[in-house]
């Protein structure tokens, strides 16, 4: 095991995320894609962490495996306390649907498909009774703001509006994480800032907040940010302050998760 | 999670493409109505045909000569059919006969022509015109509509009379005119009509009421001859007595035309009953054949439910991604989709039946379809198991779709 990360001192009774030297390779022998190589993270609960880390680098497969979507070709992942690796497809589907808040980048509500019914989707499969589906998803959407656009269709709010729905389907589950892959990629700057606020704001209520971007304006909103880099974290630093990302360009701190050739020598992420 | 929420979302799938819905609807929708509706034309020309030997009597049996069954081929190789006697008129007076024949209750003898008659300048070929003795109208079920028909004084005194049918009379008199005791001709020999026939209507191709009968002898003097009968028609007592008096006949007629016991006779009992059981199963390989035809589209129906639930799947691929993502299990998945695709079959089984019942309340070619209930039922049942059948391969698809990959999808 690579041993819980330097920045995360404390860490309460049981993290909500605890990756273990986790390897993820896709194809057979001869040309097989190393895309995680040794991978430890602890993510408490309560952190709001940034993920970031250009195309390649390994941080769509870190979402996935996180997301329980993929389970790792080798290592440990306890997601609250479970170990995930070992899952059937079906009980992967009932940690998805128990533990974890999707927010997408493409938002991906159900099209032709009203707020209120996207929000009460993971209720449904989670078996929740129709009145109290209802009353849940009414109340993620009026904290999200949308509590007046509950029987708009997708394509009838603007993108901004959609990633909120998303945030509230996320929320309406009480998840232990939410897990958001790029959720402002696909919106202009105001409609980011409010769904960052809106992320802030769950942030200060407690929630355990997993970003993956690879905007540093987006990464600052966080308190942590992992940077990836070939498939091993390359560094993972904690503030808080505005602007505190944007003159750590180079990579920091190199983790010793991975006994392989250093990637120290790769320069700058952006 | 509910069965009630994949029916919610089963049925908001549907709706979301609603022409496509109802074009796969429609493809169950022939198939189960062209089983229903075609069974039931098979089973209805079935009943026709049934209730056209009733009409001629279900207790009557036809002598017909024959250089017949294997004497025909035997006749053949000798190149002779000497040995074939003519049936007379003393053959049939011998059917009658208490003693031997005692289920024979009357017995007449048949000379058959399709003369032209003309009255007044019209025209009409007779498609049969039968020489024959008065107990031939009840012995055939024919009834008078007006006049009054032949008598024994008839027969013996060769009288120039004819009663008509239904079809010879509006042709030869039109609608209006009064046939009875007009004069018409028959191959220019002048007869009076003495009575018309009530109508029969048509047996398939042929109609019964294009006929006339007269009395046998006046049919020999002037258009026959004196050589063979074409037929005897005998009444039996009963309808349960007709193998019994077959059975006479036989003996009575082999005994008659000298006939050896194992000898094939020359000539051949028709036997109403036998043909009803002939005709029946006729039409009962009729119905099944029809019936299969109809099978073919159903099934082409639901090759029409693989085909739209493959497109509807690979285009919903995304939302399948989302609905994985967000914790539907496998099941979940595959039951949506099942029940969209038994859905469309069942809704298409529904209106199928529906269609077929409206179609049977028409005349088909003809015939007068007869609903078989169980076709009904069969064609619903089939149509549901053809929506799992034919809805499980994309359905199975769409449930094991990597969520990962399914959210890429675009």
């Amino acid at each position: 095991m690579g041993g819980t990360d330097g920045a995360d001192g404390a860490g309460g009774p049981q993290p909500v995320i605890e990756l273990g030297d986790v390897h993820k390779t896709y194809g057979m022998d001869g040309t097989a894609v190393h895309a995680l190589r040794g991978v430890s993270l602890t993510v408490p609960t309560g952190d709001y962490v940034a993920i970031m880390g250009a195309s390649g680098s390994g941080k769509s497969t870190m979402m996935n495996i996180v997301g329980c979507l993929d389970v790792p070709t080798s290592g440990r992942y306890l997601l609250d306390g479970i170990e995930v690796e070992h899952l059937s497809d079906r009980q992967l589907a009932l940690v998805r649907n128990r533990k974890i808040g999707f927010v997408f980048q493409s938002f991906n509500l159900l099209p032709r498909t009203s707020a209120l019914d996207n929000v009460e989707l993971p209720l449904v499969y989670a078996g929740v009774g129709t009145a109290e589906r209802r009353r849940r998803a009414k109340a993620a959407l009026e904290l999200v703001g949308l509590g007046e656009r509950l029987s708009h269709k997708p394509n009838e709010l603007s993108g901004g509006q959609q990633q909120r729905v998303a945030v509230a389907r996320a929320l309406v589950t009480a998840p232990s994480l939410i897990l958001a892959d790029e959720p402002t990629g696909n919106l202009d700057s105001t409609s980011s800032a409010d769904v960052m606020a809106l992320f802030d704001r769950l942030h200060r209520a407690g929630r355990t907040i997993v970003l993956i971007t690879h905007e540093h304006d987006i990464a600052e909103h966080a308190e942590r940010a992992i940077r990836l880099m070939d498939g091993r974290i390359v560094s993972d630093e904690r503030n808080g302050a505005r602007g505190w990302l944007t003159d750590r360009r180079s990579a920091g701190k190199h983790e010793s998760a991975g006994k392989h050739e250093s990637a120290a020598k790769h320069g700058s992420l952006t | 999670m509910r069965i009630r929420e994949v029916f919610r979302f089963a049925f908001a799938g549907l709706r979301a493409n609603k022409l496509r819905s109802a074009l796969t609807t429609l493809g169950i929708l022939i198939g189960v109505g062209a089983v229903i509706l075609l069974v039931a034309v098979g089973k209805g020309s079935g009943a026709q045909v049934q209730a056209n030997i009733n009409k001629l009597g279900t207790n009557l049996l036809t002598v017909s000569r024959q250089a017949g069954g294997f004497g025909q081929r035997a006749a053949r190789n000798t190149g002779t059919q000497s040995s074939v006697s003519a049936l007379t008129t003393a053959d049939a007076q011998a059917l009658v006969d208490p003693t031997n024949a005692p289920d024979v209750l009357t017995s007449s003898p048949v000379v058959t022509a399709s003369p032209t008659a003309t009255f007044s300048g019209a025209t009409h070929q007779i498609a049969q015109l039968v020489g024959t003795v008065p107990a031939y109208f009840s012995a055939t079920n024919w009834d008078l509509a007006e006049g009054s028909l032949i008598t024994d004084d008839d027969v013996t005194g060769a009288r120039k009379v004819i009663v008509i049918g239904q079809t010879v009379a509006t042709d030869l008199f039109g609608t209006t005119m009064d046939p009875v005791g007009q004069r018409l001709q028959i191959n220019s020999v002048p007869y009076t009509v003495e009575g018309v026939l009530k109508a029969k209507g048509s047996t398939g191709l042929n109609d019964a009421d294009d006929f006339a009968v007269a009395p046998l002898t006046t049919v020999q003097d002037s258009l026959t001859g004196f050589g063979s009968l074409n037929q005897i028609v005998v009444e039996a007592k009963s309808a349960s007595a007709t193998t019994a008096a077959q059975d006479e006949i036989t003996s009575i007629l082999s005994a008659r035309h000298h006939l050896k016991a194992t000898a094939s006779p020359d000539f051949r009992v028709l036997n109403q009953q036998s043909l009803l059981a002939t005709s029946d199963s006729t039409t009962h390989t009729f119905t099944v054949l029809l019936g299969a035809v109809a099978a073919i589209s159903l099934v082409v129906g639901g090759i029409g439910i693989t085909n739209i639930m493959l497109v509807t799947v690979t285009e919903r691929t995304r939302e399948i991604g989302i609905r994985k993502a967000l914790g539907a299990p496998r099941a979940a998945i595959l039951g949506q989709f099942l029940i969209e695709a038994v859905l469309l079959s069942l809704i298409g089984g529904a209106l199928g039946v529906a269609a077929g019942l409206i179609g049977t309340r028409f005349t088909v070619a003809g015939v007068k379809p007869v609903i078989v209930p169980a076709s009904i039922a069969l064609a619903f049942a089939v149509s549901a198991l053809i929506g799992l059948f034919f809805g499980s391969f994309p359905a199975n698809r769409a449930a094991k779709l990597h969520p990962i990959q399914a959210l890429r999808h675009e």
